[in-house]
């Protein structure tokens, strides 16, 4: 099944374009844009592990070393498009336009983090596994019957193909021709278990057969690859010729979350080593932009500065804002609260002190 | 009005609603053509087109789950699940996404939609089709659980759920299908959810009951109160989430002798629920005892043994005596 499908590669490990590849038509302003954004994250991304060792912050799942798959499918969208994140794809929604204080609210467990603004189409990370494929077979399918010229594109990682709701909803989308991609993340591992535990198909992409729709198998550490290959696939959907599942080959470098995972139990460090030395998808998009004369120490210096500063205003804002109460929790279970729930509301403004 | 059995009175409801708002959509197995396996959604197909009626995959997981995001992004679907005792298929999907997406995003979407379910005893169905989970989703915050016991409380509740803002289970009672004719008017009109109904007032008791087991509670009412001179009052609950305690506060205040009738399991029911609730507020109020009619705790019996199983007429006069004489 490899053959059938072969890893679209168009930036290669060393930065250069595979022989007979053309890379997207980007300005030089768009590719640093692409740049800054992917660099960015690695920041987002060391910090995030520092402050939440620190203790500042909450539930993290590392996303270092996918970044090129979130910003390259992320990029490739329009604003007015719909994301349906996993807990992984901070990334993503950041650039889809959630705050990094907004992610970093969530990440804590306060109220308000559950609160992607109003302006952002994007669903909240979703926690339970492929669920978040259904919804946007559901948002795709809308989007079609209302004629409405908006893509759905969920990410899930390679665990997520096992589940029941990821058969449910690449078969729901195939067969309503709805307007969704299906973007997996296969870095490899879901928590310790290694791709041939969860499926004995030889690639994720070939399950798209069965669905009757496209399948196409990318390198995920190429953001031209993914740049690409989501763009062509979000103008399939717009053009009402149904859903694509993109299967982007990838590496978590982290652990799964920082809840305790370790993984030098269940990978090889040299894995690791490989990954993080040779495939790395920040490293070869910089060697391109080198040699094209669009990268220098100093810039990349500066964009470290930048998102350093507003990491740590964010922290610092968030730390400072309200964890939110008990009773305010009563307010968005309905849209009208029920009188026994107003009755619990006022009991938990008596708790004051108690609670403590 | 016209006479209308319980399912004409479902088929109408989503009828009217649809000639109102175009945004309305039904989605579920054999719903289109077919009109679904008991004639609810008849002719919707026809008069709303393909793309509005929809003959969905088998899969109740993504029938709920592709309307939660549907619901969420401005449309108001109408999913059916073919049979109440197929829920745990979707119960993923309603429990954590549809009944919480209001909550997991501090307000900022809502979820208004419908998920009828044929379910109750007595139609002699197969394994896993008859059972009543509803305790199950009165335990899940964010969405509400609707139960009509007459054609007129169908229509006016399922037009009443369709108009919500928030998720509505809607439990459409299998043997009150067709077993039951009524006026019904033609028009839209509503019944409040969250609000019970007093089918009948009395003095000395107070039955609380909902779905099929309200016809079965009158029936053994008419009994007790022939045989003893007294007189009881029935509440159709209409909801169980939210219940509306205030009717059964009053009710309890007068009467001070309660018995709750359902035909779903005991333990952790929906008859836990509300006498907890008695206690914690009426027990000085209480003459006996409250007690619960309902099944007992084993799954779903076999076909020929359900009518022993579930709640019988006997059964609920052995109920009411019992806190009369207490």
């Amino acid at each position: 099944m490899q053959n059938v499908f072969p890893m679209r590669q168009i930036l290669d490990t060393e930065g250069k374009i595979v022989e007979g590849q053309i890379p997207p038509e980007l300005s030089d302003e768009k590719l640093k844009h692409l740049y800054r954004w992917m660099f960015r994250l690695r920041v987002y991304d060391a910090l995030s592990i520092k402050l939440n060792r620190q203790g500042r912050l909450g539930f993290y799942a590392p996303l270092g070393g996918q970044e090129a798959c979130q910003i390259g499918a992320a990029a490739a969208l329009r604003k007015t498009d719909w994301i349906f994140p996993s807990y992984r794809d901070l990334g993503a929604s950041m650039y889809h336009g959630w705050p990094i204080a907004g992610t970093y609210k969530w990440s804590r467990g306060q109220i308000d983090g559950m609160k992607i603004p109003e302006d952002v189409n994007l669903f909240p990370p979703q926690i339970i596994i492929a669920q978040q494929t259904i919804h946007a077979a559901g948002a795709g399918w809308k989007f079609r019957l209302k004629n409405e010229d908006h893509v759905a594109l969920t990410f899930f990682g390679d665990g997520a193909t096992s589940e029941g709701d990821f058969h449910e909803g690449l078969n729901f989308a195939a067969v309503m021709k709805a307007q969704t991609i299906f973007f997996n993340q296969n870095n490899g591992y879901a928590i310790s278990v290694p791709l041939e535990q969860q499926t004995n198909s030889e690639t994720i992409a070939q399950k798209a057969i069965a669905y009757g729709m496209k399948g196409i198998r990318i390198d995920g550490n190429d953001i031209f690859a993914v740049y690409q290959t989501v763009s062509e696939a979000a103008e399939r959907a717009r053009r009402g010729e149904g859903p694509t599942l993109i299967e982007a080959i990838t590496y978590r470098l982290g652990p799964h979350s920082m809840s305790g995972d370790d993984p030098t139990r269940y990978r090889p460090q040299t894995e690791e080593e490989e990954w993080k030395e040779g495939k790395d998808p920040v490293k070869r998009f910089r060697l391109y932009l080198e040699a094209q004369g669009l990268w220098s120490q100093e810039w990349e210096a500066e964009l470290e500065k930048e998102m350093k500063a507003e990491i740590s205003a964010a922290i610092n804002e968030v730390q400072r804002a309200p964890i939110g109460e008990v009773d305010e929790l009563m307010e968005f279970v309905f849209e009208e609260m029920p009188a026994d729930l107003k009755k619990q509301q006022e009991e938990v403004r008596s708790w004051k002190g108690a609670a403590e | 009005m016209a006479m209308m059995t319980m399912i004409q009175a479902i088929n109408d409801a989503m009828r009217v609603e649809m000639e109102r708002d175009e945004n309305i959509i039904v989605l579920g197995e054999d719903v289109g053509v077919n009109g679904g396996v008991f004639r609810a959604t008849d002719g919707l197909q026809k008069q709303f087109g393909k793309d509005r009626v929809f003959d969905t995959p088998l899969a109740e997981s993504g029938i709920v789950g592709t309307a939660v995001a549907m619901a969420a992004l401005g449309m108001r679907p109408i999913a059916e699940v073919q049979f109440g005792g197929f829920v745990y298929e979707c119960m993923d999907q309603i429990c954590t996404q549809a009944a919480r997406l209001r909550f997991r995003t501090g307000g900022r979407f809502q979820v208004p939609m419908v998920i009828r379910t044929p379910y109750g005893g007595g139609a002699k169905t197969p394994e896993m089709h008859a059972d009543s989970f509803e305790a199950y989703f009165m335990h899940t915050p964010g969405i509400k659980v609707v139960f009509p016991s007459t054609p007129y409380d169908a229509k006016g509740l399922l037009i009443a759920a369709i108009r919500d803002n928030d998720p509505v289970l809607f439990y459409e009672n299998m043997p009150l299908y067709r077993s039951v004719r009524q006026e019904v008017p033609e028009e839209a009109y509503v019944v409040p959810i969250g609000k019970a109904n007093v089918v009948k007032e009395g003095a000395d008791v107070t039955v609380i009951a909902y779905g099929n087991m309200v016809r079965l509670s009158e029936q053994a009412i008419a009994q007790v109160e022939k045989e003893r001179g007294v007189t009881v009052e029935l509440i159709d609950l209409r909801t169980i989430s939210p219940l509306d305690m205030d009717t059964i506060f009053d009710s309890v205040d007068k009467t001070g002798r309660v018995v709750v009738v359902h035909e779903a399991i005991r333990t952790g029911g929906v008859g836990a629920e509300i006498i907890a609730r008695i206690n914690e507020e009426r027990i000085l109020k209480l003459e006996a005892p409250c007690v619960r009619v309902t099944a007992p705790d084993t799954p779903y019996p076999p076909a020929l043994v359900e009518d022993k199983w579930l709640p019988s007429k006997g059964r609920i006069v052995a109920g009411i005596k019992k806190v009369l004489d207490f």
